[in-house]
């Protein structure tokens, strides 16, 4: 780690100010200082922001939705009372990420700003990445790549974001609230995280020069939601293939549904053909289900060692379909 | 008295490990302390051609930048004690990713590390040698790591097969796998008139003396080695390997302390692992299901300079009777870190092929896979025809097939929602090794007891065991016995390793206990005490006799020449067990959890029944990593260990881990392995468990899987239709 400088704006403007200038802003340092351990990162100044006032509030908003603070710490996040009867995909997704005492410390805002876990990216030692040295190259794409992307990847990278919040807040098409020094905008959750480009694939997301994430809103209640995260392992572990469902349902029948993928792709992936097709189907006719999904899946395009991916994300759709369906979100 | 052999008294070390007050070898700090910072290649195969340490200088805070150039000459070593026969910074050739090529030491850690960052080294690499059971070849009997035949050959094989109603041929891989001790390897080394002294991590003190004592040409006597505590070994810090090294010298070499402290990514490249390796096994049974032929033939990889070798049919030479047996170990050499032993070498890996296969085998027969073992229960040694010093195989196998349910298990897998419930089981077998001891024991006038060894405290329970066996043996509560250990001031032991602690130690500790009481009599003979009058307190006994304290040594010793496991002598010597497993798989999502399992073992008298129950849960845990998850991934291009850290190397959390996990020991003393009638336990637990799971997963699914760790990509679609 390279000697830094730290500053500690009292104002979010000074913070913006500050990151606009090239400091790094912290809050709860769970991702950040690994980069600056593996040398994926090595700023000359960090901007405290964990103690700017009032950006750690989750309150509802007047259309009925929500709004969570970036701040907001992952374990408050989830045991708040209208994330617990409104957003179980949410909930469900935080209490799936990392481990109890990281979500303690980690902030919603910071999560969805986590880097891939490619292990050539994450290497103690820079190895060829044009993620982490542009130009390089990207070792995965021909070498071990059985946890990399199978959707939206260029031969420059085919790295996945790893973020399982994010993938529940695609699916209810949460709204990303930043500040910056040209002032506020709004960044629908599926246009915060960028595919790679041809050539350099370095940005990960549309943050601009400066700007913070200062809350995420959601809109209404998500009562019929869930998160089906898989793993070798049964905890603290990043997910192989991850889904996200969320449905409104009129008995039986599905009136609208929207799913998002994770780990499969460099953002969260949304199914709209799927999630179309799926309008008016019962939750009791599998085979149509499957068939509804299929579609999507034909144009996955699978790496040298990760074809088991397709028919993973395919079931986990639709199990996460068959969890609503079975009741295991209120 | 309920203190002494076979109580289940709780660990002593309970509290200082979970509070954070016990002091491992990086928490030690001396005056003038210099942090070291190892620079390492990052190729695989070459040389370094360039080495710039100017711009480390230039941190603020870094001392002196060590290279090749500042080393003095190593004398050659054997292995082990050294864990490598070449040592680092000798010359300009690469021969691992992580070898050490410099060391920058600074006033701080922070300085160490962002001056390592710094050094400026080009290199010309050649291209990595990997894995390949092509070229096999025989070890070389010169390496200590090849103390068993690579070769064993009984009865006609061919002839066996030829004959047998039931074939059973088939290939099996593991990858390699890590120890990742929690503690990651770390020694501060401080010279003082001529003397050498060490903090380190280790599993063997008196090892780290002997290896440094031969490679810096210095008498051992010279060398202080302590280890209060390790924080994990697991065959990783058994043996002297370059933080141990290369502290001493720097700490020569500047006339000040240095702490060396290896980084986690340095754990996977200076400590070993456990060997990639590729196996082929062929049974031959006939129609009762007795077997004909057994032939076993390994390939594990090595590095491009040492002899490691995995006898992976150590399992096969003693588990089944047979009349033919083939048996062969070979290694394939990599550009790769030297492998190293790791819980449970050998059998560990060696087992999960044979268990496999005989599960095969008792499909092919239509037969419960526990009765074929027992139809082939070996009543004597297979590999010479021995009798065994000890086993109560048949009773582990009935008494932990009752535990689990075996028999009453359903014969078609049961279904829970989406999960496939599937049962499996597997024979466990592990060579005893045994290393001399000796032990010191004082009881002073006010009643205490000082017991004083060499021996390890690596997190197995030697801390409450060997006190328990002194009190036991002098009829004292344990509470008056303090144990000094960890430091080559005191008696000399073995490794903690082999699982061999309790035994040898425990014996040597008994030996001392009991010459000490022999001592107490001699002085109660001499002064007798007044008739009638009630019986006296040993220490009373000092106090009249007017003595300070009283000291007896003990030692644990058997013939040479050295034969720690057990060849030469007229038993063999082997611990036996059966694991039982249920696992329930979700062919969907490519899901294996393990639900409940069943360890039953025959291996001697368990010391502490409550610290054995540990080892052993911790065993299987440990084989459930190698059956569902761990693989330490080789990248092809680049010849290196892909993940050096633990968010890309999966190991088990609690979370996998069931409560349902039962450990059962039988009723068993070995009269001939050692006076306690105790043997080793420490690594058996984690023989079996993956080909138990392997086993399940068959009758859940039906799919065989020989390759491991078993992953979602190997159970999608499994049982399918």
């Amino acid at each position: 780690m390279q000697p830094f400088t730290l500053a500690r704006p009292a104002s979010l403007e000074e913070a913006t100010r500050l990151a606009a200038a090239g400091a790094m802003p912290l809050a709860g340092g769970t991702e950040l200082l690994n980069w600056m351990r593996l040398g994926i990162a090595a700023p000359a100044r960090l901007a405290d922001i964990s103690r700017l006032p009032g950006l750690d509030a989750i309150a509802p908003l007047p259309d009925g939705g929500l709004s969570l603070g970036a701040l907001a710490r992952l374990n408050d996040v989830a045991a708040h009372p209208a994330v617990r009867a409104g957003y179980p995909v949410l909930r469900q997704a935080i209490h799936k990420a990392a481990s109890a005492q990281l979500r303690n410390l980690a902030t919603i805002g910071g999560n969805l700003l986590q880097k891939t876990r490619c292990a050539y990216f994450r290497a103690e030692e820079s190895l060829p990445c044009n993620r982490r040295a542009p130009g390089s190259g990207c070792a995965a794409l021909h070498g071990l790549n059985e946890r990399h992307a199978i959707f939206g990847w260029t031969e420059a990278c085919v790295a996945t974001q790893p973020s399982d919040p994010a993938v529940a807040l695609a699916a209810l098409d949460a709204v990303v609230v930043v500040a910056g020094p040209a002032g506020a905008r709004r960044i629908p959750l599926g246009d915060l995280h960028l595919l790679p480009d041809a050539a350099g694939a370095a940005a990960d997301t549309a943050l601009r020069a400066g700007e913070i994430i200062v809350a995420i809103e959601l809109p209404g209640p998500a009562p019929r939601s869930a998160y089906l995260k898989i793993r070798e392992r049964e905890s603290y572990e990043y997910a192989l293939v991850s889904a996200a469902g969320a449905l409104v349902l009129d008995g039986r029948t599905i009136r609208r549904a929207r799913l998002a993928l994770g780990s499969v792709a460099m953002k969260p992936w949304r199914l709209p053909a799927a999630e179309a097709a799926l309008a008016g189907l019962s939750l009791d006719d599998t085979a149509a289900l499957r068939a509804a999904l299929e579609p999507a899946f034909a144009e996955a395009r699978p790496l040298s060692h990760n074809g088991y991916k397709v028919p993973l994300a395919r079931n986990a759709a639709l199990r996460v379909i068959g969890m609503i369906a079975e009741g295991h979100a209120p | 008295m309920n203190e002494g052999l076979g109580s289940p008294m709780p660990r002593r070390d309970g509290r200082i490990k979970v509070t954070g007050a016990a002091r491992f070898a990086a928490d030690v700090k001396l005056p003038g302390l210099l942090h070291a910072a190892l620079v390492t290649a990052p190729i695989a195969r070459g040389r370094l051609v360039a080495l710039d340490p100017a711009p480390a200088l230039a941190v603020p805070g870094v001392a002196r930048v060590l290279t090749a150039a500042d080393m003095p000459r190593f004398a050659a070593v054997t292995t082990p004690p050294m864990a490598t026969a070449v040592q680092p910074m000798q010359d300009d050739v690469i021969r691992f990713e992580g070898q050490p090529v410099a060391i920058v030491l600074a006033a701080t850690p922070e300085a160490a590390e962002a001056g390592a960052a710094r050094v400026a080294a080009r290199y010309a690499a050649d291209a990595p040698l990997l894995f390949s059971g092509e070229r096999a070849e025989v070890p070389s009997r010169e390496s200590f790591y090849v103390f068993e035949e690579p070769d064993l050959a009984r009865g006609d094989v061919p002839a066996g097969l030829a004959a047998a109603a039931h074939r059973v041929a088939a290939r099996y891989h593991q990858p390699p796998r890590h120890h990742n001790p929690m503690e990651n390897s770390a020694t501060l080394a401080v010279w003082e008139d001529g003397r050498l002294t060490l903090h380190t991590a280790a599993q063997w003190t008196y090892g780290v003396r002997y290896g440094l004592a031969g490679a810096l040409g210095l008498a051992p006597e010279r060398i202080r080695v302590l280890a209060a505590h390790t924080g994990g070994g697991f065959g990783a810090k058994g043996y002297t390997w370059p933080h141990q090294l290369l502290a001493a010298v720097a700490a020569q070499v500047t006339g000040r302390p240095v702490r060396l402290a290896y980084t986690r990514a340095q754990m996977y490249t200076m400590t070993g692992y456990q060997p990639e390796v590729a196996q082929e096994v062929t049974l031959g049974a006939d129609a009762a299901g007795r077997l004909t032929a057994v032939r076993h033939a390994s390939v594990s990889n090595t590095s491009l300079t040492d002899d490691y070798i995995e006898f992976a049919h150590a399992g096969s030479a003693g588990m089944y009777a047979t009349p033919a047996l083939q048996l062969s170990a070979r290694m394939a050499r990599t550009s790769l870190n030297i492998p190293m032993a790791m819980r449970a070498p050998h059998e560990g890996p060696g087992m999960f092929a044979l268990e496999s296969a005989m599960d095969e085998m008792a499909h092919a027969l239509g037969m419960d896979p526990l009765d074929l073992r027992l139809a082939n229960h070996a009543d004597a040694d297979p590999s010479d025809g021995r009798p065994w010093s000890s086993k109560k195989l048949r009773e582990a196998y009935g008494e932990g097939a009752a535990l689990f349910g075996w028999r009453e298990r359903p014969r078609q897998a049961a279904r829970d929602g989406h999960w496939i419930l599937g049962t499996g089981m597997a024979s466990c077998i592990m060579t005893v090794f045994r290393f001399p001891a000796s032990a010191r024991i004082t009881l002073r006038a006010d009643g205490q007891v000082v017991l004083e060894a060499g021996t390890q405290d690596i997190g197995t329970g030697t801390l409450t065991i060997f006190p328990q066996i002194a009190a036991g043996e002098l009829g004292i509560p344990i509470e008056r016995v303090t144990l000094r250990h960890g430091d080559t001031d005191l008696p000399e032991t073995g490794g903690t390793f082999g699982s061999s602690s309790t035994a040898c130690v425990g014996a040597a500790v008994q030996d001392a206990a009991r010459k000490l009481r022999a001592r107490l009599d001699g002085i109660a003979a001499l002064q007798p005490a007044s008739l009638g009058a009630p019986a006296e307190a040993p220490e009373a006994l000092l106090r009249r006799a007017g003595l300070a304290d009283l000291s007896a040594e003990g030692r644990y010793e058997f013939g040479r020449p050295f034969d720690a496991a057990g060849h030469a002598g007229s038993h063999a010597m082997r611990t036996f067990g059966a694991v039982f497993v249920e696992v329930a798989v979700d062919p969907e999502l490519g899901l294996m959890r393990l639900r409940r399992a069943v360890g039953s073992y025959s291996v001697g008298r368990i010391v502490n029944p409550r610290t054995a129950r540990s080892q052993m849960i911790g065993g299987i845990t440990w084989g459930w990593g190698m059956a569902a998850m761990e693989a330490s991934v080789v990248d092809p291009a680049l010849g290196r260990f892909l993940s050096k850290n633990l968010s890309g190397v999966a190991i088990p959390v609690n979370a996998d881990i069931p409560a349902d996990i039962r450990i059962h020991f039988v009723d068993e003393v070995d009269p001939h392995a050692g006076p306690l009638g105790a043997k080793g336990i420490g690594e058996i637990g984690a023989v079996g468990v993956a080909a138990a799971v392997a086993n399940a997963v068959f009758h859940a699914t039906g799919r065989r899987i020989r390759d491991l760790p078993i992953l979602p990509e190997g159970l999608l679609g499994a049982g399918a239709g």
